[in-house]
């Protein structure tokens, strides 16, 4: 493989989800209603109820507004990677996937630059939630902005290898509304989106609090809260990049054509 | 030494390909070949096994058993110089509706890795010459049927692929866009291209040098389409073919 014919293969497919998400004007709005809902009304609502007491990489009493500010990035990235990978789907149903798995480059390689050019959308609306999240006041430190972006770069690619992986195994379409009340809820709630763990333990849910240690996405949004504030979270970095690393060996395998996943999509109507 | 030779004369090989579902077997050993500038047309009715034989031909998935080779690139072995050397039109249509017809080709170029001048050369060469010159600043949307597979003939053609693959590709066309279609495809022989074309149906395979015909993955016959008719003893490849077929489960007579 060339490196300029990786360039340009990576060139063309990101242009093309870039192209697609400015064309499907209504992708930026929703992708950032959700998280605001969160941060403007549920947070206000909740602003008294939770204590957060201080905890790193907090120095000082934080509002609840700006505890949830990781989660919410984390949110950002996890729709956009479960979007992605439902485009990968309905790519396949449609058969526009059969033009890029044809191209002459290593098929792991395009997996890989499908991925990239979707963390970039998914960085990108980060940056845009964190931008409106500092109008309303809940900024974080503009340095956090700067460090943070490792991190928000390898937890978007985490989530849309896991978005990859879960288009293997999703056949079809219809099916993917289940797949996200089965991964992205569950993800969500049991991690420290919303709430420290310590919470959970202290009110003895330790089942919870196991599951939500072993979460990819727990570790994606501690690493996240960390970075805002200029600390690193080593042990969740580790675990994000290495989920990232899993779920992409794991997706690449899923496509691998001595597999046939993609057989399905040219088998109706036979020929 | 010997054999090296052999396998490069061909633009494409498949030897003694098979591929199952499971318990059911789609392909059960099928070969052929394709030279230079060649049009081969393998006619079969519905459900012959003519895509699962086009998803192995594409590298989309890999044959339980035997070989394809493209200008001597395995599939399997190197599957990147193959893929490199092959240009598709898929049955399904893998257009980008809301892209212009040029930008849909340069994204197909940059895939191929080609860029700049190179790519723009190319293309307009390839827009060129099946007279699509005009719309190349036009949605995919705004165009017909007929134009759109133009289109996609235009976009398999402009990284110079040594084997073209016609996958059904004028289902869904006018009688009139079909046939130019067809002859747009025949013209392509002058250039060395060899071209499989698959179809179930039978006019189109008149036109061709060589006719392969497919039934529940097998190869039941090959040959011009005049020693065809002659070797059944019809009066028309029409004929010969469904007698072939058994009258094929679904008839293959030209779209209504």
């Amino acid at each position: 493989m060339k490196l300029r014919h990786a360039l340009l293969a990576l060139q063309a497919v990101t242009s093309r989800e870039v192209a697609k998400f400015v064309r499907q004007g209504g992708r930026l709005a929703s992708a950032l209603v959700r998280p605001l809902l969160w941060l403007v009304v549920f947070a206000a609502g909740f602003q008294n109820v939770f204590g957060v007491s201080i905890i790193p990489p907090y120095d000082t009493y934080i509002p609840y507004q700006t505890y949830i500010v990781p989660g919410l990035l984390g949110m950002v990235l996890l729709f956009n990677g479960m979007q992605s990978s439902l485009a990968m789907v309905y790519d396949r149903e449609m058969g526009v996937m059969r033009l890029l798995l044809t191209a002459p480059l290593p098929r792991s390689y395009l997996l890989f630059a499908k991925l990239l050019a979707g963390t970039l959308l998914s960085v990108l609306q980060a940056y845009v939630f964190l931008a409106i999240a500092a109008l309303f006041d809940v900024g974080v430190p503009w340095s956090g902005w700067l460090y943070a972006l490792p991190v928000l770069v390898l937890s978007g690619m985490m989530l849309g290898a896991l978005g990859l992986l879960l288009s293997v195994h999703v056949k079809q379409l219809e099916n993917f509304a289940g797949t996200m009340n089965f991964v992205i809820f569950p993800m969500f709630f049991v991690s420290p989106a919303l709430y420290p763990l310590w919470k959970l333990e202290e009110s003895g849910a330790t089942v919870i609090h196991f599951i939500a240690t072993w979460n990819p996405f727990s570790h994606a949004v501690e690493a996240t809260r960390f970075a805002l504030y200029g600390q690193w979270a080593p042990q969740s970095l580790a675990i994000v990049v290495g989920c990232l690393a899993g779920f992409f060996l794991l997706a690449a395998w899923g496509y691998d054509p001595q597999r046939g996943i993609v057989k399905r999509a040219g088998k109706p109507g036979g020929a | 030494m010997h054999e090296q030779a052999i396998a490069t004369e061909w633009s494409l090989q498949v030897e003694d390909v098979r591929k199952s579902y499971g318990e059911r077997e789609a392909l059960k050993g099928v070969s052929l070949a394709v030279a230079p500038g060649e049009f081969v047309a393998l006619l079969g009715p519905n459900g012959a096994g003519k895509s699962t034989l086009f998803q192995l031909l594409t590298g989309l998935f890999n044959a339980d058993g035997g070989v394809v080779r493209v200008c001597g690139h395995d599939m399997r072995r190197e599957p990147v110089r193959a893929l490199g050397r092959i240009g598709v039109v898929f049955q399904q249509m893998t257009l980008d509706l809301d892209l212009s017809v040029e930008a849909n080709l340069v994204f197909h170029a940059r895939l191929h890795g080609i860029a700049g001048r190179e790519s723009k050369a190319r293309i307009a060469d390839a827009l060129q010459r099946l007279g699509l010159t005009e719309r190349a600043r036009d949605r995919v949307r705004e165009l017909s049927g007929g134009n759109r597979r133009k289109v996609e003939l235009a976009r398999a053609l402009v990284h110079r692929p040594s084997v073209l693959l016609m996958d059904e590709a004028t289902v869904g066309l006018d009688p009139a866009s079909r046939r130019q279609l067809l002859d747009e495809v025949l013209a392509l022989r002058e250039s060395e291209v060899g071209i499989l074309w698959a179809s179930h149906l039978v006019d189109e395979a008149e036109a061709a040098d060589r006719v392969i015909v497919l039934h529940r993955g097998k190869i039941l016959a090959e040959g011009t389409p005049q020693g065809l008719v002659a070797a059944s003893a019809t009066t028309s490849l029409a004929e010969a073919f469904l007698q072939m077929t058994g009258g094929g489960e679904r008839s293959p007579g030209p779209p209504q």
